[in-house]
């Protein structure tokens, strides 16, 4: 038996309200129907694949799953653990919105 | 008919000037007169393909170079040669805005390891270039800083997403540039304007210091003015860096070594899928051309089938969107870059800043890769796609049984023009239709220039080689290249 695999009739606009706020955006008014537009042109294409019967095949999520190269189960392709300096600190702080020189600031997480 | 003055730079060119110091200086003011956007008032062609010019630090690697050849000293493989760098590779000293306001002015604190390579082998770094936000765009019309005309036809595209890295080296600015690939972004734009690009293979070349866009696919290469200059380059740049652990310990080749070789004997293949309906007339002339020119070099053609090609886009546009909402969550305002002010709590800032911050292109491929990911859609989408993408990867490799590279177009059309295409996503991504496919089976490839369209817009034949077998895709491009130039 095939995989049953279903695609959404259309992305309405409170798909996409639901989606930039997943997203962590905010769209204004003039920008939520042209995304919703957008995707729904984008997913029609996408749509395609459904023509592929995919039973069986295992997703690729990388490609040296596909190589028959040997598995690195000793964590060979890490490098040792082992201290070594670390990226500038003051560099780093230096490049922040807004910082203390030791932490980073942010508006109020919780409110009091 | 296009015709524009700009001569290009070869690196045996660039390492022959008697001082790398006066070489910079040269092309600095080649920059100020031709690439500055004319809205500032240059006069000349306003390329606009560099975004920040590191003058300290190379006219410091230049003095470098020129005492070391003073000195009778081993110069590098790349002594003194110019070359520029896309601004989604890190660099010290300079912004790395990746073509977006979110990161304006943002000073990285580390250097990415291509760009440490570059300068140990010599080479004189002029600077930051021009792309696509977040490198999503096959045109370069995405950047926040503007777009980026195409040296070969002013009036037309350099592809995208590295379109300044092509261009840069189209107009002569630079020797060498360093762009990134994702679904064509070397190739496309290589093919546009007439110059070499390069894919490695995934994992040849470092990617510590890129900012990522979709870490399954993103590969960093070189564009140049020829095929043995994109092997040295190839060289200096491959090999495994313990700063990123998806880079192989697979042995680098000699990639310049190969071109020695002749190349009679090898088994050219060429996928039916790659010269149907919507290829450009020209384009698919220009391809046979070569093709039988390497017949006549002793290069047996041998006809393959790549047959999910059809379904190498979509499947694309899930996959690089879905790693794309991931990898983009970190542009918060926390840490660097821009921050929306005056906002009253955290989750506000969070998304006043990523709306003031990102471009259309990139909200829409955030939103596209959340949907995606989404409960309920992961599977029809998602992991779909991923069944696809091992589909694609299994015609590659099993043509691979009978061929030892596949030839075929880069592009389905040459450059198309300035705002062209850009209220219709579906037809932009369409313009990597050749290119996506290698992207998502991570096999090498690259775009050699094949003669004009009768417009004297570039074609570019395109080379997909084995995995780590880039050596025999150069000699091929090598072999086209000679033809070519034979051609006139």
């Amino acid at each position: 038996m095939s995989e049953t695999v279903e695609f959404a009739e259309g992305v309405t606009l409170a798909d996409v309200r639901r989606v930039a706020e997943l997203a962590n955006l905010e769209l204004t008014a003039e920008e939520e129907p042209r995304m919703q537009r957008d995707l729904n042109a984008i997913l029609g294409h996408v749509a395609q694949l459904n023509e592929l019967d995919t039973t069986g095949v295992e997703p690729m999520a990388q490609v040296g799953q596909m190589l028959a190269l040997p598995k690195d189960e000793v964590g060979r392709a890490l490098r040792l653990d082992e201290v070594r300096p670390s990226v500038n600190r003051a560099a780093v702080m230096a490049s922040a919105p807004e910082s203390d020189g030791r932490f980073f600031k942010v508006p109020k997480v919780i409110e009091r | 008919m296009y015709e524009t003055n700009f001569k290009m730079l070869t690196i045996d060119e660039a390492k022959a000037a008697a001082s790398a110091t006066e070489l910079a200086e040269r092309h600095y003011a080649l920059i100020a007169a031709e690439d500055g956007p004319v809205s500032q008032g240059t006069t000349g062609k306003g390329i606009n393909s560099f975004l920040a010019l590191s003058r300290d630090r190379a006219l410091a690697q230049a003095a470098k170079v020129d005492a070391a050849r003073a000195a009778g000293q081993d110069l590098g493989p790349l002594a003194g040669v110019p070359i520029g760098i896309k601004d989604v590779l890190t660099m010290t000293g300079s912004p790395a805005t990746a073509g977006s306001l979110i990161l304006k002015g943002y000073l990285p604190p580390y250097d990415a390891t291509a760009v440490t390579k570059l300068e140990a082998a010599g080479a004189v770094l002029l600077g930051k270039i021009n792309c696509d936000e977040f490198a999503m765009g096959s045109s370069n019309e995405n950047s926040a800083y503007g777009p980026v005309k195409n040296p070969k036809a002013l009036d037309r595209v350099p592809g995208g997403s590295s379109g300044g890295s092509a261009a840069a080296v189209a107009a002569g600015f630079a020797a060498a540039t360093l762009g990134t690939d994702t679904g064509g972004s070397i190739r496309q734009p290589a093919a546009f304007c007439g110059v070499v690009g390069v894919l490695p293979t995934y994992g040849r070349v470092s990617r510590y210091g890129l900012i990522a866009f979709a870490s399954s696919l993103d590969r960093v290469g070189p564009f140049t003015a020829n095929v043995k200059d994109a092997a040295t380059m190839l060289q200096v740049l491959a090999g495994k860096d313990p700063l990123d652990a998806t880079t192989s310990d697979q042995p680098v080749g000699d990639y310049v070594g190969a071109l020695a070789k002749p190349v009679d004997g090898l088994r050219i293949g060429v996928p039916a899928e790659y010269f149907g309906e919507g290829l450009d007339p020209e384009i698919r002339a220009a391809i046979e051309r070569a093709l039988d020119g390497l017949k006549s070099l002793g290069c047996t053609i041998v006809p393959v089938h790549l047959k999910h090609t059809a379904y190498a886009i979509p499947t694309y546009y899930v996959i690089a969107t879905a790693e794309a909402s991931s990898n983009l969550q970190r542009f918060d305002g926390v840490r660097f870059g821009h921050r929306s002010g005056d906002s009253k709590t955290l989750s506000a800032m969070f998304k006043k800043t990523r709306e003031e911050g990102f471009g259309p292109e990139v909200k829409r491929r955030i939103l596209l890769g959340t949907y995606a990911l989404s409960a309920g859609y992961y599977d029809a989408y998602y992991k779909k796609a991923q069944q696809v993408r091992a589909l694609l990867t299994r015609d590659f490799l099993e043509a691979f049984e009978s061929c030892d590279v596949i030839v075929g177009p880069m592009t389905p059309t040459p450059a198309f023009r300035l705002g062209e295409k850009t209220d219709d996503p579906v037809a932009m991504y369409l313009a990597d239709i050749y290119s996506v496919a290698a992207s998502l089976a991570g096999i090498c490839g690259m775009s050699v220039p094949c003669g004009e369209t009768a417009e004297g817009l570039p074609i570019g034949v395109q080379i997909m080689g084995k995995h780590f077998d880039e050596a025999t895709m150069l000699r091929v491009g090598q072999a086209i290249e000679t033809l070519q130039n034979a051609a006139g």
